[in-house]
């Protein structure tokens, strides 16, 4: 550690004659998620964050902004050398873009113990909601057993009495089940841990057709989830048992790539395409002057991580002072695409959920209605444990 | 009874779609032993040129012949371009380039396609499923796995045992020296095998494309527990890869559905699901283990 931060000193006094020069734009360091079969999540996030600044030509709050992108291909130990590369040799002071749980695991706290700041637009894993809180660690998109809180709370308003259960055998998988029961409340009629490279559940179908339980629920991301859904439709358990699902199962990617055979489910979500607001229009406009695949929930998460920096950028003019920097940040005084957004006392977000239905639009592709209010002003199960 | 039945179906579609893979890949290895870790990709490059083809003319059927012809084009090219010079080469040197041809391949579908899974069209007739017994549903398209698989099987076993090329590959996997020995144009044989492998992986890869998600990296999933089915079935064996293939299915499907709840006769429910799926996820490695301790050359060796 001291060896480090050593280093980390030298690096910095060997960079402030060349910070000088580039001063005018600052640098953003994207730790992302790239390649792989869930690369297009990191893609999504990337470019929804790039988009903030495109609108901006290139500035976000009116000031310059550089982005520095490397792909993790999703293993812990790359990710937290990106960061050190970041922030050693570039003095990035700002980092964002981590997917997933297991990368952010071993990225972050070396991130904020360097006195950067490290905001993301995605993974919200629990051990750094509740006592391993940061104060330079925020989430904009969701803390993750969030996702799967809003979805129990939706088995239970729709009234059924009992759920399958399953989700792959790691730890985002049982925190998926945990949250799911956490606010469900009603009998588990059968409790699944699948492999994480299974794409085959022919035999879990079949345990789901012996249970006959009132709904499905499942926590299978990207083509783990595809390939469920369309064995789910072509076993014709489509018909008999109902599922409800949280947000990574529904991404509108997923939803294409299953076409048909995705329509009734329920779904929840945090954000939906069809949100009137002004914030949320200006978004989907943009992105589709400027790309033709679908907006998802990840490119909805890169963009308001994006006009959270500006927010902040607006007030700061740039990085130097961290501590404004933080209390910028903190205030979130920027129009999030899914309305009211604020920081709960752990830097987590407090917002509503909604209750969406999967449906076929009317040019043939698939998209979500959004149905009703679930959840208002939600924040999480681990905030009263963060002492900051 | 019902869910028994059913369980054993799943099994025996899994254990085809692994037959189809091991046989290509038993051939390389046993003919002209060579690690190919590339098989993988064969059947990714043959799933998506299919798919996208389908997906083009708003036809299954089209995919079909389509995602064969490219794989096996790719197994030729892979095999004049790569392969061929690894023959007289160490293993590791072997799994070192096929490894890189995994890495490149990906890149390419990437370039291609995107990163973003693409999706079969099925033929209405087949998208179902049916009522084979009183209770028992069974998708249609599943059944049609099971068809075709079996409909190979039998092709490659006349192929192998009735026709001049068979004898020639036969030969090949017993004694390739004295193939070469006696003028036979072996590096023809080679190229005509792995095309024929190729072929075959890409055949695995269209028709699991409607089931699972066609995307990168797919082939990977897959190849582990295919050379797995070498093993066991002996390498350069048709008909042990085919015994290995479906045996290893069924294994595999029947541990995963039912041994969580054997266990939980004994243990508290929440133990029991997480020694049974983690045993179940060990289960066919177990068995190789097993079958390698009793028989250290799998259970139809090629006697070399």
């Amino acid at each position: 550690m001291q060896i480090r931060s050593i280093i980390a000193g030298v690096a910095t006094a060997l960079s402030l004659g060349s910070a000088a020069v580039a001063e005018d734009a600052v640098k953003i360091g994207v730790v992302t998620t790239l390649s792989g079969p869930a690369g297009y999540l990191g893609q999504d996030v990337r470019d929804g964050l790039m988009l903030a600044a495109d609108m901006e030509g290139g500035k976000l709050g009116g000031v310059p902004v550089e982005f520095l992108v490397e792909d993790d291909g999703l293993k812990p130990g790359n990710g937290r050398q990106i960061a050190e590369k970041f922030m050693y040799d570039e003095n990035v002071k700002l980092l964002t873009g981590i997917i997933f749980s297991n990368v952010a695991g071993a990225t972050v706290p070396d991130i904020v113990s360097n006195d950067a700041i490290y905001i993301s637009p995605n993974a919200g894993p629990s051990s750094m909601a509740g006592a391993g809180c940061d104060k330079n660690y925020f989430v904009v998109s969701w803390q993750n057993d969030a996702l799967h809180e809003a979805t129990g709370a939706a088995a239970k308003k729709l009234g059924y009495k009992s759920v399958f259960v399953l989700a792959p055998n790691y730890q985002a998988g049982k925190d998926a089940i945990a949250g799911f029961k956490r606010t469900f409340g009603g009998e588990i009629a059968g409790e699944l841990y699948t492999q994480l490279d299974q794409t085959d559940y022919s035999a879990e179908m079949a345990q789901i057709r012996a249970a006959k339980p009132d709904a499905v629920f499942q926590f299978l991301p990207g083509g783990l989830g595809i390939a469920f859904l369309r064995q789910y439709d072509q076993s014709g358990l489509r018909d008999q048992i109902p599922m409800v699902l949280s947000e990574p199962s529904t991404d509108l990617v997923v939803l294409n790539a299953v076409g048909d055979a995705a329509t009734g489910i329920v779904s929840t979500a945090h954000w939906n395409t069809d949100f009137d607001n002004a914030a949320s229009k200006d978004f989907i406009k943009a992105w589709y002057e400027k790309y033709d695949r679908p907006v998802t929930y990840y490119a909805s998460q890169g963009y308001d991580t994006g006009r959270l920096i500006a927010s902040a950028l607006a007030k700061t003019g740039g990085v130097d002072d961290i501590d404004a920097l933080r209390e910028a940040i903190r205030a979130a005084d920027f129009d999030s695409v899914r309305g009211d957004f604020a920081f709960g006392p752990n830097q987590h977000p407090i917002q509503n959920w909604y209750m969406l239905d999967i449906v076929k639009n009317e040019d043939g592709t698939m998209g979500a209605k959004t149905r009703e209010l679930l959840l208002e002003a939600y924040g999480d199960s681990y905030s009263a444990e963060c002492k900051m | 009874m019902i869910l028994i039945l059913e369980q054993l179906l799943n099994g025996l579609q899994y254990g085809i779609m692994l037959f189809l893979m091991a046989a290509g890949l038993t051939l390389i290895f046993g003919i002209m032993g060579v690690i190919n870790l590339a098989h993988g990709s064969l059947y990714m490059i043959g799933a998506f040129a299919g798919t996208y083809a389908a997906m083009r003319y708003g036809s299954f059927w089209i995919g079909l012949p389509v995602g064969l012809v490219t794989a096996m084009i790719a197994g030729f090219i892979v095999e004049t371009v790569v392969v061929r010079r690894l023959y007289q080469r160490d293993h590791l040197d072997q799994v070192l380039a096929t490894f890189a041809l995994i890495l490149v391949s990906n890149q390419l579908i990437v370039l291609i396609f995107g990163r973003q899974p693409i999706f079969t069209p099925l033929p209405a007739a087949l998208s179902g499923s049916i009522e084979l017994l009183p209770g028992l549903f069974y998708p249609m398209y599943r059944l049609l796995i099971i068809g075709v698989g079996l409909l190979v099987a039998g092709l490659l076993y006349l192929l192998i045992n009735r026709t001049r090329i068979g004898m020639l590959v036969r030969a090949g996997s017993t004694n390739r020296d004295m193939v070469r020995a006696l003028g036979v144009n072996i590096r023809m044989l080679y190229t005509l095998v792995f095309g024929l492998g190729a072929l075959l992986a890409g055949l695995a890869g269209y028709m699991t494309g409607p089931i699972l998600s066609v995307q990168v990296g797919m082939g990977e999933q897959i190849l582990l527990a295919t050379f797995v089915v070498v093993v066991i079935g002996g390498v350069g064996s048709i008909k042990g890869a085919f015994i290995a293939g479906v045996g290893l299915g069924i294994v595999d499907t029947m541990l995963r559905a039912f041994l969580p709840q054997i266990l939980e006769a004994f243990l508290p429910p929440a133990d029991a699901q997480a020694v049974g799926s983690g045993v179940s996820s060990m289960g066919i490695y177990l068995l190789m283990a097993l079958v390698l301790l009793v028989r250290p050359k799998g259970l139809f060796p090629a006697e070399n």
